[in-house]
């Protein structure tokens, strides 16, 4: 038992948990709180790997401004207790026994037949460094594409969730 | 070094670094009242001990022992875990800043700060800055009042906008550094100018030391400056716990120790970023050496220590003079104005050193 | 020394939840949550693979399904506030017809 596998199943254990939790909750608050703790192990994993960059994108990135945005959402409508009907009721139960079966046969033929080998702990180098070059010059023409990406998210973010035009208010009538 | 050795190292470290941290904050709030009072032609505290300076202490015991009421139909969970939250990660952003050079001690070289020198150091603070909003957020929300929603809300949008030109006034001393790491931003602004092309200016400016503000961060320095302010809440953008406006906002409800961690959460917060931009704009710990060995290892902490006070006193400064923005004009100020600016910077940081 | 087959165990236990949730949750923002469960479950699964075979273009992928995760919760949301607006309610079982 190295340290490292003790840390990954640490890692992977919060991660089910809170993604069982997310499941298992009524309230979207708690699952969102749950996934930004499956977030944050995930950066633990991330960090086991030795990817830094990626775990410090994965906190500052997806549950520090993606998760916000979703929490602010739920308080904003003021999401409450979802309630359970007939299409959920036997979704959940055909479904989670469904999922449940065929994650075990998968794991099961993984695990047994796959002849890939072992991953040491930090085998990705580290700094960032190693990745700003990547980023500028083999993938260049996608980091672009994201960029005006997220620029039409931006604009269509604004466009569809601002007030429509009100109706013009009449006149008052001066007495 | 031994495993023994450096988890006992960090051990003593970790309690000297929260020692200090939250004598600190105590004293940065006696230190803004006193300036404050003395701005506004008052005295400050003057009662309690000599100066006033068992004014915190009086504080904290107050807040102690208050009463701790939890209003009805609050959420509770999240009501009791957003204090914690914000504290927690305003307290472990201290985790990566190095306050002087490694100290070697019978031979192992024992860097002065709490974990070893992390590659990416700048990005774990911006994580966990990102984090903090979920104090604020999850404060206003489970309170059950809506004028804490609405404080919560303007807050944490507000700290959500301002931290993108927070980070981007820290690329353009990335770009000139060329390593996340803290360690190797300050150690890129050692030595002072000495001029190629006017050799006549050499006595004058070998007195000049190549702090990044000094080599053209001066545009960064205001982004970061006035980004900061936003982050942590403070006057002119302190517009979420202004006490005319929205009663206290996020922390209207909360009374005694709760209270607390809010308010050293925020004194933390404005430490963090003092410590901060010590490191990236003003050289962290160099200063001027001299005298025995034992003096040459404490020194660089002295210089570093008065940076960050003088940083912290221009906060109160500023605290004690300009009026507050409201809430359009400051999202309006970080967006339209702060933003480009910042990211003007960038630009001409990187052709600036490409040329 | 961890098993490469492990990472992508775990990284298909994420997966198969995030697709339980999105098809028994009825509440829309549990469902957009469930989806960013799926995208984390893959990203895992790159990162493990990039350290396998110490291709560092797998971190990079991870950094492009980051971005494109953001930009379409954003948009998710936003519709989903469009939606709330008119139809005043979060429950998809309820959002089932096209015109009001």
């Amino acid at each position: 038992m190295s340290v490292h596998l003790v840390l990954f199943l640490a890692f992977g254990a919060v991660a089910v948990a809170g993604a069982v939790n997310l499941l298992a909750q009524t309230h979207p608050i708690n699952s969102a709180l749950s996934l930004i703790a499956v977030m944050a192990a995930l950066a633990g994993e991330y960090l086991l790997l030795g990817a830094e960059f990626v775990a410090a994108l994965q906190v500052i990135v997806y549950a520090g401004a993606v998760m916000v945005l979703f929490v602010f959402v739920i308080m904003l409508l003021n999401a409450g207790v979802e309630e359970q009907t007939t299409g959920s009721r036997v979704a959940i139960l055909f479904g989670v026994p469904g999922a449940v079966l065929g994650s075990v046969l998968v794991a099961w033929v993984v695990l047994r037949h796959s002849g890939t080998g072992e991953v040491p702990a930090g085998a990705l180098p580290g700094p960032p460094a190693t990745i700003g070059p990547l980023l500028f010059h083999e993938f260049l023409l996608p980091f672009e594409i994201t960029s005006i990406l997220i620029l039409i998210a931006i604009m269509g973010a604004v466009v569809l969730a601002s007030k429509p035009p009100s109706a013009p208010v009449p006149p008052r009538e001066e007495n | 070094m031994p495993i023994w050795l450096y988890i006992l190292a960090s051990v003593i470290k970790s309690a000297v670094v929260l020692v200090v941290l939250l004598t600190a904050v105590a004293y940065t709030v006696w230190l803004e009242r006193k300036v404050v009072g003395h701005i506004q032609n008052r005295w400050g505290p003057t009662r309690v001990g000599p100066f006033g300076l068992l004014q915190p202490l009086a504080d904290g015991l107050k807040l102690l022992v208050k009463e701790d009421l939890t209003p009805p139909h609050v959420y509770k969970p999240l009501y009791i875990a957003a204090p914690l939250i914000a504290i927690i990660f305003a307290l472990t952003s201290i985790a990566v800043i190095p306050f002087g050079n490694p100290v070697t001690i019978y031979g192992y070289s024992i860097p002065l700060q709490v974990t070893t020198d992390v590659n990416t150091g700048l990005l774990l603070i911006l994580g966990v800055t990102s984090i903090g909003v979920y104090g604020v957020a999850l404060a206003g929300w489970s309170s059950n009042n809506k004028y804490s929603l609405l404080g919560g809300l303007r807050a944490s949008a507000q700290m959500v906008s301002y931290e993108i030109s927070l980070g981007l006034s820290l690329v353009g001393v990335l770009i000139m550094a060329g390593s996340f790491s803290l360690h190797d931003i300050v150690d890129s602004q050692a030595g002072h100018f000495a001029s190629v092309t006017w050799p006549a200016l050499d006595p004058v400016l070998r007195f000049i030391p190549r702090w990044n503000i000094f080599t053209g961060q001066i545009i960064g320095f205001f982004c970061y400056l006035t980004a900061a302010y936003a982050e942590t809440n403070r006057i002119p953008f302190d517009l979420p716990e202004a006490e005319t406006e929205l009663v206290a906002g996020y922390h209207t409800e909360y009374s005694a120790m709760k209270f607390a961690m809010f308010f050293m959460a925020e004194y933390a917060n404005m430490i963090t970023v003092g410590c901060l931009a010590t490191l990236l704009f003003f050289g962290g710990w160099h200063g001027p050496v001299f005298g025995p060995t034992i003096l040459k290892a404490v020194l660089p902490v002295f210089w570093f220590a008065a940076k960050v006070f003088v940083f912290l006193f221009i906060y109160i400064w500023v605290r004690g003079t300009l009026p507050r923005f409201r809430y359009d004009q400051l999202m309006a100020f970080g967006w339209k104005f702060l933003l480009p600016l910042a990211l003007v910077n960038v630009i001409a940081t990187a052709i600036a050193v490409v040329w | 020394m961890v098993p490469l087959s492990y990472y992508l165990v775990l990284s298909g236990i994420l997966f198969a939840c995030g697709v339980v949730g999105f098809l028994i949750k009825r509440n829309i923002i549990t469902i957009f949550m469930s989806i960013e469960l799926m995208l984390n479950g893959v990203n895992l699964s790159f990162v493990a693979f990039a350290a396998h075979w110490h291709a560092l273009a797998g971190q990079v992928f991870v950094f492009f399904v980051m971005v494109v995760a953001a930009a379409e919760a954003t948009v998710g949301l936003a519709i989903i506030i469009a939606v709330y607006r008119t139809r005043e309610t979060l429950n998809v079982d309820q959002v089932n017809l096209l015109k009001l």
